[in-house]
């Protein structure tokens, strides 16, 4: 790994892992009336000190005949326990799933941020001006 | 990139929502239609969504939601003594549909919200996606 990916590393890793989430979400408040739809989500802290120590979920390694899965890149997806049950079978709560969305927008703006700030950093002392 | 994915997940429901809405009109439209029979009155129309797993690029985890199908509603047509009504059976009942307007109404702002929900979902991840884009400038 270079100097550059030492830099960014953290933040395009929460990026990455952020808009992931975003999708997860969006899937959850999409399907708050589909009858037995389980809300969804990720534990973004075990997840991102996962990816950030580069070891995989799942499936381990034992034998070097062993079929390798790539899980590095995915997110495990865990299921939702939600506060009140609806006699369908449906967990989504419209409210909370809106709040983690929009929770969610503003941390990746942030990292957007940091990373802006950071390759901003870089041009400077690039350009030594 | 997953945020791409936000735009076919809230789209697929932005359809299921407004095909729910167009059922919610024609019964509310066909609620006072008159039958001689209660077995050819109007029966109500609810829709089934079923989640699919909506993926258009990479391993998308998304899911999207289909309007499966439409299920009729079971309940008794609602029947009224009106003797003069040319459509009256022998007894002198005509029968209406079995649509519940309240209930289609409070159906129709469920329906509304949800829709304005993902509405909003799209917006954010395009202005998400908009920062994206002028990163590092």
């Amino acid at each position: 790994m270079n100097w550059i990916d030492n830099v960014l590393n953290g933040h395009t890793t929460a990026l990455k892992m952020q808009s992931g989430r975003a999708e997860v979400l969006a899937g959850n408040v999409a399907n708050s009336d589909t009858p037995g739809f389980k809300a969804r989500d990720i534990d973004f802290k075990t997840e991102f000190e996962r990816r950030l120590s580069g070891s995989t979920s799942g499936l381990n390694i034992t034998n070097s005949k062993h079929l390798g899965m790539d899980t590095s890149m995915n997110s495990q997806i865990l299921y939702r326990v939600p506060q009140s049950f609806k006699e369908n079978g449906n967990t989504v709560e419209g409210e909370a799933e809106q709040a983690a969305f929009t929770k969610n927008a503003i941390q990746y703006q942030a990292s957007i941020q940091f990373l802006s700030s950071k390759i901003r950093g870089m041009k400077l002392a690039l350009k030594g001006e | 990139m997953s945020l791409m994915n936000v735009f076919g997940v809230s789209h697929s429901a932005l359809t299921a929502q407004s095909e729910r809405l167009n059922l919610i009109a024609e019964n509310l439209a066909n609620a006072e239609v008159q039958s001689g029979e209660p077995e050819t009155a109007y029966k109500g129309q609810y829709p089934l969504f079923r989640s699919v797993l909506q993926a258009q690029q990479g391993d998308g985890t998304g899911m999207g939601v289909k309007l499966e199908g439409t299920v009729e509603d079971t309940r008794a047509a609602r029947s009224s003594y009106e003797p003069g009504n040319p459509l009256a059976d022998d007894e002198g009942f005509v029968y209406m549909s079995n649509v519940n307007s309240v209930q289609e109404m409070a159906n129709m702002m469920q329906a509304t919200r949800s829709y304005q929900t993902n509405v909003e979902m799209m917006n954010t991840a395009k202005q998400l996606l908009m920062r994206t884009l002028t990163l590092g400038q």
